[in-house]
């Protein structure tokens, strides 16, 4: 099969049924409704299963149940439909179900708007549900990348037990770019016997499987948090991913910028190397676990005068670039909000007012 | 080197339809491509544009202040995005709907009566196509064969409007070749 031209919304839907998933619950939400809708015509193909839930809350506590149930299961949303979910988030976490969820953010708080935005950081790397869990949290920039991603979600959230999350914006969702499937898809076998409430008979073991997040005993829900986050250091050992960009030069400044964002970086460092200024940029293509010593080391070098997060938010990002950083150059934040993208000429303005 | 293409006009011009035939052509063609729609909260007969970016390279920002050129279905859009075209850029005039021109001495004009066209055809919905074959017979951003076969490939699914899309396309190259 070679490259078709696809909307990033239609083409995370079709990566999903390639990956192996038959289940995908959601309500529709602007921008990103034309996963459904893509969905909701591709599933029952495939023999597979669209429901669309009479809330987000509603859908959270389906993906809940299939997931216990052992099924490879997505819902897509974005930033209040992800709010309403996240109860269901925190109990899935403790539950260590695999669940993929997609957020393509909008601008907030409240309602907000419809146009991209990177909002909606710290509710994914930091919880927006309660208790001690982290989601697996990767960010893709472009069509192509979504699709890889969602490929790559499913059996990361099997490996982990661990809810992913694909965290991509409004742009990435509407924007059309080819992208290419490969011809042979077989998903990954997966480990559901280990975990789910799929019949003892079924999976032939003598002990149960169980689902559940209650603990009443201060002991035992220590031990269950210590399982956690036992769970949650070994991504930060394993799965930290991340793009350079010209790090290779001598750089007088490095931007730390993720997802739609970073490509109006790049194409600023690029103009700005036409001019004889070197820029070096760290993509972090996972938020949680965060690019921290790749970030550390590249901060540290000698003629980097600055570290600048640059995001489509008022200053999120920042504060895991500026522990990376960890003092060794000054950090500073730009960004925009509510659905406006700075400019590749705005990005070049800001990175020359900060460098000698 | 990337080029970009901005077109605008209302909504059930069929904007967002010519942007997506360009980008697929130009994809077949080899380039890198990304085409991006307006998507704020729009309405029928509001304004729809679309952003087609074509390149050799990755595509950086999708997001461009000046785009190289401009295809300009109603005269809002040509008031909105004129004075933003790149110098050297094409701006294509649908000249049936649009009383004005660019204003500006650095680009190359082009004016034609898409609708006009279109009416003689037989229906006013392929102005849209007769605007796109005037712009790329203008630019030569793409073959204009790989669009032909694009735009048959597009309606291969309702085979009875691909004669007046064709026809379209004929008529959209003779305008532009004609000035």
């Amino acid at each position: 099969m070679g490259k078709i031209l696809m909307k990033g919304n239609e083409a995370i839907g079709e990566a999903a049924i390639r990956a192996g998933c038959l289940n995908y619950f959601a309500y529709p939400i602007t921008p990103q409704s034309e996963v459904a809708e893509y969905l909701s015509r591709r599933m029952p193909e495939v023999g597979g299963v669209f429901l669309q839930g009479e809330s987000e809350v509603a859908v959270g506590y389906m993906l809940f149940g299939a997931a216990g149930c052992g099924a490879r299961v997505l819902t897509t949303s974005s930033s209040p439909g992800i709010s309403l979910m996240s109860e269901a988030i925190s109990y899935i976490s403790s539950a260590e179900l695999p669940v993929v969820f997609v957020n393509i953010v909008r601008g907030g708080p409240g309602l907000g708007g419809i146009l991209p935005s990177q909002a909606d950081y710290f509710q994914a790397t930091k919880g927006g549900g309660h208790g001690d869990y982290r989601l697996l949290v990767l960010a893709p920039s472009g069509v192509q990348e979504a699709v890889d991603m969602v490929m790559m979600a499913f059996p990361l959230a099997e490996k982990y037990r661990n809810p992913v999350m694909i965290l991509g914006d409004g742009l990435i969702g509407q924007m059309m770019e080819p992208v290419e499937f490969s011809d042979h898809l077989k998903s990954e076998p997966s480990n559901k016997d280990d975990w789910a409430t799929n019949g003892m008979d079924t999976r032939n073991r003598k002990e149960r499987n169980l689902v559940k997040s209650l603990f009443l005993d201060a002991e035992l829900l220590e031990e269950h948090n210590l399982v956690l986050k036992a769970k949650y250091d070994r991504m930060k050992q394993e799965e930290v991913r991340y793009e350079p960009y010209n790090l290779e030069t001598d750089y007088r400044a490095l931007v730390v910028s993720y997802g739609t964002m970073s490509r109006v970086c790049k194409t600023a460092i690029d103009n700005m190397k036409a001019e004889g200024i070197e820029v070096a940029m760290i993509r972090p293509q996972t938020l949680f676990p965060f690019p921290i010593d790749p970030i550390r080391a590249a901060a540290a070098k000698d003629g980097c005068q600055a570290a600048i997060s640059i995001e489509l938010s008022m200053g999120q990002m920042v504060e895991d670039v500026e522990r990376s950083v960890q003092g060794k150059c000054p950090v500073h934040w730009h960004g925009k909000a509510g659905g406006e993208i700075p400019t590749p000429e705005e990005v070049v303005d800001v990175i020359k007012s900060l460098i000698k | 080197m990337q080029r970009e293409v901005m077109f605008a006009g209302f909504g059930g011009q069929g904007i967002l339809l010519i942007g997506n035939i360009l980008a697929h052509a130009a994809m077949e063609q080899g380039f890198e491509v990304a085409w991006v729609p307006s998507y704020g909260p729009e309405m029928r007969g509001g304004t729809a544009y679309c952003l087609v970016a074509i390149s050799d390279r990755p595509i950086g920002s999708p997001i461009i202040r000046n785009p190289m050129h401009l295809v300009a279905m109603n005269r809002p859009s040509l008031e909105k995005f004129a004075p933003m075209v790149k110098p050297n850029g094409v701006v294509v005039i649908n000249s049936s709907l649009i009383s004005i021109g660019a204003e500006r001495d650095d680009v190359d004009e082009l004016r034609v009566p898409a609708n006009d066209i279109a009416k003689d055809l037989g229906s006013t919905k392929v102005a849209n196509i007769v605007a796109l074959s005037a712009f790329v017979a203008r630019s030569n951003i793409v073959d204009f064969e790989v669009l032909r076969k694009c735009v048959q490939e597009q309606f291969a699914s309702r085979e009875k409007l691909i004669p007046i899309n064709m026809a379209a396309l004929d008529a959209g190259e003779k305008a532009a070749r004609l000035k």
